[in-house]
């Protein structure tokens, strides 16, 4: 390979005035970040109201959340990041629209909200993948305690649920990290957007995308020894 | 608002967003899916053969590429693509490698590794005693996956490999960042030269959910059907 290997390419200034270049990834891996904990909360919420949803005993509420689910499932990240960006300002009320496409931070908080609504569709399935797993007289028992709906999802169906798929939650915890990357489309600096203009200003390539790969690694190894801390914490004494 | 909705824009351009975009997302698909299988299965049949250092090799692959965004590697490929050409074909420069060789590579390679995490399970849900069975008729290792394991493998995971290849058509909208005229390259492509967003992108949602929820249901049947004669 004839290849100009720099691999102190990272100490050097960046061009665009604001420290080296190891600098602009690491801003780049805050970002990420950011906005993958950001939509998660979201995506948590939102993805456990609509999984919930499609194992109450309500038709209209199985409709919601089925509808939900397959709606944001068969739509490309992509397509549903331009809808977010392009078109919703566009089809709302003009100062509304207007608002929106002023806002400070515009990418970020629209890729909040997408990888959030996108990713809540995934969860959801988990939910109540994990709800329907449990023995139905769990639910029962609730009932016959004089549990109101509510509280039986509250204080039996839930905690047991989320115990249950804690590992699937980690992937795709990993995956809407993973996705935040998509983001670079409509202009979020995330990690993968700073490596691509490292390129661009440095001709280093495969330096600065070597950079990124491995802070990736890094960042998935590092959310899978939490998420197993996490399990053993939360783990009921005496079950398996 | 959606009062100056015009839908004359999407009409007219409707040739080049099938025969151009629609053509290039399809075929990428396709061949990305088979050699993705096809690999994603020597990838599984590495990780469970008690070889020595291959299936650690083997893991090391799956999960590198399942811890890094496509986006990443979409560049990766790109600027690499050139490169191993020029090392598979002993050339003196990096050669020159299309838009749709660049993506077809990598989709292949990338989507192997979600593949061979789907057959790796599929052959290890087949119970041990087949192996040893086929064994003792006297089967070699390559006989015996080819004529007793792998045919039940597949017929298992089809409906889960099928799912997969869905999410892999979703996911070929990405090459969108290589300005590649795939089906949102191309409606992206209108939408910017006519400054008809709006009706663009909602087309093309339209489009690939028709598309994405009518597959779905059809592997639904498929699963259900399967279901039943096992």
């Amino acid at each position: 390979m004839n290849y100009n290997w720099n691999w102190g390419i990272f100490f050097e200034a960046s061009p665009e005035g604001t420290g080296t270049y190891a600098d602009m990834l690491l801003s780049g891996l805050t970002w990420t970040i950011v906005t993958a904990l950001c939509s998660w909360v979201i995506a948590f919420l939102l993805g456990s109201l609509v999984g919930v949803m499609r194992t109450l005993p309500n038709r209209a509420a199985n409709a919601v959340g089925t509808t939900y689910v397959e709606l944001f499932r068969n739509i490309p990240l992509l397509v549903q990041m331009f809808l977010w960006y392009f078109v919703l300002p566009e089809v709302l009320p003009e100062q509304w629209g207007s608002w929106l496409k002023q806002l400070p931070n515009a990418p970020f908080y629209t890729a909040v909200v997408c990888l959030g609504f996108f990713t809540a569709s995934r969860v959801a399935e988990q939910v109540r993948a994990g709800i329907q797993s449990l023995p139905r007289g769990q639910k029962m028992a609730g009932t016959a305690l004089g549990l109101t709906v509510g509280q039986t999802y509250r204080h039996v169906l839930l905690p047991n649920a989320y115990r249950i798929i804690l590992p699937p939650l980690t992937s795709e915890f990993l995956n809407n990290l993973k996705n935040t990357s998509v983001a670079l489309t409509i202009g979020l600096l995330e990690l993968t957007a700073r490596a691509r203009a490292m390129q661009e200003f440095s001709f280093q390539v495969f330096e600065a995308f070597t950079a990124a790969t491995i802070l990736y690694v890094i960042i998935n190894v590092v959310v899978i020894f939490i998420s197993s801390w996490i399990e053993r914490r939360v783990a009921i004494p005496g079950s398996r | 608002m959606l009062a100056n909705f015009d839908f004359s824009v999407i009409t007219s351009s409707l040739p080049y967003l099938f025969f151009e975009g629609m053509r290039f997302t399809l075929t990428l698909t396709a061949l990305a899916a088979l050699g993705g299988i096809a690999l994603g299965t020597l990838i599984a049949m590495m990780r469970l053969s008690g070889l020595p250092v291959i299936p650690l090799v083997a893991k090391t692959y799956v999960n590198l590429f399942r811890s890094l965004p496509l986006v990443l590697v979409i560049f990766w490929f790109y600027f690499l693509v050139p490169y191993l050409g020029q090392w598979v074909t002993g050339a003196d420069r990096p050669m020159t490698v299309g838009a749709f060789t660049s993506s077809l590579v990598t989709f292949t390679l990338f989507e192997a590794a979600y593949f061979s995490e789907i057959m790796r399970a599929g052959i290890q849900s087949i119970p041990k005693g087949q192996a040893a069975a086929a064994q003792a008729l006297g089967m070699t290792y390559w006989t015996s996956m080819r004529t007793v394991i792998l045919p039940q493998v597949f017929r298992n995971m089809t409906p889960i490999l099928l799912t997969q290849t869905i999410v892999l058509f979703q996911d070929t909208s990405l090459v969108y960042v290589l300005s590649i005229t795939d089906f949102l390259g191309a409606a992206s492509k209108v939408a910017q030269r006519d400054g008809r967003l709006v009706e663009m992108y909602l087309f093309a949602a339209v489009v690939y959910f028709a598309v994405c929820f009518v597959a779905s249901m059809a592997v639904r049947q498929l699963q259900k059907k399967i279901a039943i004669i096992r």
